[in-house]
């Protein structure tokens, strides 16, 4: 969820810059009297100041999250120290907090649900973006993959919890693996379906936006319909492709309610994707309200710090990524 | 035109007074979800028969603690004593006062749901992951009459902190000393083995759907849901299923003044071992913050209502109500409230 505000606050001013001076140009053109042109400068200044107020909210806002957490983990970080990162024990009784446990929790689960949501973002985002663009099946499977970005995680949830748990205890019992049922994977795959629009609304923009031209030499030279989406099409999409991936990973990585109900909340280190696990989000959802004592307390603000910073460190990474390959026009 | 604003302002002014008498008629408190349902029930009829509304919002006893320290709150509710580190940050003493018990219960999913006995060893040694499977051999020892499966146990426990945690693992903190070294009691535990589900519905949904596992929930929630539960061997020696009747049984020991008791492994004869008092946290002084003595007032008087003619309410609704013992203590605590050191109730 951070990533849209974030590019959103990068390209707002440039916008405004270039909005305010056509404007500029065209009122001189248009407008005789003076008058009316110094009220237009003033509505002129007075938007972008609206807008330059917006952008600066978003960065103040950030920054003081960011503060009252580092504030408010105080007692947490001047008791855990750095173990508190390499800690494999979270025992509220004895006071020994490690987050080392929830961090793997959190990694495994948002990086599976990609892996698996990937391919159906993909494909249904070339299907609507390259195939069917228009007509009653293009708009009912937009509709529907926009439906699934609305349906409350709660209800994700509870329909993981009584119906996918029980597919995944019976497979895990054909595999011989621990048939607990919930577990990293039952965490991921529910994971996945939720974030699937998010990177597919994306992708499909930007593969509707490929040039025709490109397309149409593609198609010249004799290349089939799946070369040019291999070759032209995917490429020239890749950067936008990355940036919706982005999107749905931070909303894997921030999911709290419909995790913490399949993932099997044990605070230890996940030993493989059947196993029980836990994540950030949620074992801050679980023990923030009954958690008494000041360390207990800030080492679960702690955990916010730490889950803040990961998911700043993965959108920056990504930026780059993003940068380094878009297709130079 | 002069009239209408005349008017107006005596209107407003009339709006203003009734809102400072109603401010006058509200006390708020916050804590334990586990009472919530008796204490809104509580405080619909208390509202209806004294005008005076009361605001309760279950947040978790951590928090109704913590509100009640931050002195934004009446009164707490909290299923748990206030811990050394919490009185201290209190600043002043503060009363715990009982408003009814409850149980937790084993429960677990089996072929045919059969009534199991457990004794304390016994559960200490399956949360710990020492006994695995049903067929165990200590376990068949105490069911012979039941056809026990060779299933793993799955345990399930709250992933979430919870009051009710906190008295189960009081109890296996009792009755097992490598349980107490290892795991101990608390809202939150590292747990030895086991699944970790949210609220009691999450624990009840998980131990449903998986064969052979067992896990812990409120009396109320297996009785409102038909689930299937376990007797438990009591410290007298006896097998005792969960009830109301043997929750409240669970009182008939030698209570403290204080009343910061911890009915579990009760030495009563009937009593249920797995049971546990609710309470609603006051400062005994009540003149703090600029609090009138009106104020104080009514909460003295609806701790009392809530400990007497309240009680009635706590059978129907599936609550163990507080014995004869436990309110007589209950009644002291509460004449102890002063407001400016002179007691409020006389």
């Amino acid at each position: 969820m951070k990533l849209p505000e974030g590019t959103g606050a990068r390209t707002i001013p440039p916008a405004a810059d270039r909005a305010g001076a056509l404007s500029a140009r065209g009122a001189a053109g248009a407008y005789a009297g003076e008058i009316r042109r110094s009220r237009t400068l003033v509505s002129e200044t007075a938007f972008r100041r609206v807008l330059y107020l917006a952008g600066i909210s978003v960065i103040v806002l950030l920054a003081a999250i960011l503060a009252s957490l580092f504030i408010w983990s105080m007692p947490a970080i001047a008791r855990n120290g750095f173990g508190f990162l390499t800690g494999t024990v979270w025992d509220p009784v004895t006071a020994r907090f490690g987050v080392l446990p929830f961090l793997a929790g959190t990694l495994m689960t948002s990086f599976l649900a990609l892996l698996i949501s990937l391919v159906f973002s993909l494909a249904v985002s070339i299907f609507l973006g390259e195939y069917f663009r228009k007509g009653i099946a293009s708009s009912l499977v937009k509709t529907g993959v926009e439906l699934l970005a609305g349906v409350p995680s709660v209800i994700y949830g509870f329909w993981a919890l009584f119906f996918l748990v029980p597919i995944v205890r019976f497979v895990e019992m054909k595999t011989g693996v621990a048939p607990y049922g919930v577990g990293i994977l039952s965490a991921s795959l529910v994971l996945a379906i939720m974030i699937v629009p998010y990177s597919a609304s994306l992708s499909r923009e930007v593969i509707g936006l490929v040039p025709a031209d490109l397309k149409e030499a593609a198609f010249s030279l004799g290349a089939t319909r799946f070369e040019v989406v291999r070759k032209v099409v995917l490429p020239y999409a890749r950067s936008g492709i990355i940036a919706g991936v982005l999107l749905s990973l931070g909303r894997a990585l921030g999911e709290t309610m419909a995790v913490t109900m399949v993932i099997g909340n044990s605070n230890t280190l996940p030993k493989d994707i059947f196993g029980p696990a836990n994540t950030m989000a949620s074992i801050i959802a679980n023990e923030f309200s009954e958690a008494t004592g000041a360390v207990y307390l800030a080492s679960l603000i702690e955990i916010a710090l730490v889950l803040f910073v990961v998911t700043a460190v993965i959108n920056i990474v990504g930026k780059i990524v993003i940068v380094k390959m878009s297709v130079e026009t | 035109m002069k009239n209408s604003l005349i008017f107006l302002v005596l209107a407003i002014l009339s709006f203003t007074g009734t809102g400072l008498a109603a401010e006058q008629q509200e006390l708020t408190g916050a804590g334990a979800t586990f009472p919530y349902p008796l204490y809104s029930k509580m405080f619909d009829v208390y509202s209806k028969e004294y005008g005076v509304r009361v605001n309760y919002q279950a947040i978790g006893s951590g928090g109704g603690i913590r509100q009640l320290i931050n002195k934004t709150v009446d009164f707490g509710g909290s299923d748990a004593v206030m811990g050394e580190e919490e009185a201290r940050a209190a600043g002043a003493p503060v009363l715990h006062i009982p408003t009814c018990a409850g149980s937790v219960v084993i429960t677990y999913d089996l072929p045919g749901n059969p009534e199991i006995r457990l004794s304390p060893d016994l559960l200490a040694d399956i949360f710990s992951g020492k006994v695995k499977k049903w067929d165990d051999p200590r376990i068949a020892a105490l069911n012979r009459e039941v056809k026990l499966p060779g299933l793993p146990v799955t345990v399930v426990h709250r992933s979430d902190g919870s009051g009710t945690t906190k008295i189960f693992s009081d109890y296996l903190s009792k009755v097992s000393k490598e349980w107490k070294e290892k795991t101990g009691a608390g809202t939150s535990l590292n747990w030895p083995v086991g699944l970790g589900a949210k609220g009691n519905p999450g624990v009840a949904g998980l131990v449903k759907q998986t064969p052979g596992s067992l896990g812990y929930v409120e009396l109320i929630y297996a009785l409102q849901n038909k689930m299937a539960y376990g007797a438990i061997k009591n410290r007298r020696g006896f097998f005792v299923r969960p009830s109301l009747a043997s929750t409240s049984a669970a009182m008939n020991v030698a209570l403290p003044d204080d009343m910061k008791v911890s009915l579990t492994d009760t030495d009563a004869l009937d009593g249920y071992p797995i049971a546990g008092l609710t309470w609603i946290l006051v400062y005994r002084e009540q003149a703090y913050q600029g609090r009138t003595e009106a104020k104080a007032r009514e909460v003295v008087r609806l701790l009392r209502w809530m400990t007497h003619e309240g009680q009635k309410y706590a059978e129907p609704m599936q609550y163990a109500p507080l014995s004869k013992k436990a309110v007589e203590k209950a009644d002291a605590l509460i004449g102890s409230v002063t407001y400016n050191g002179r007691a409020i109730l006389k």
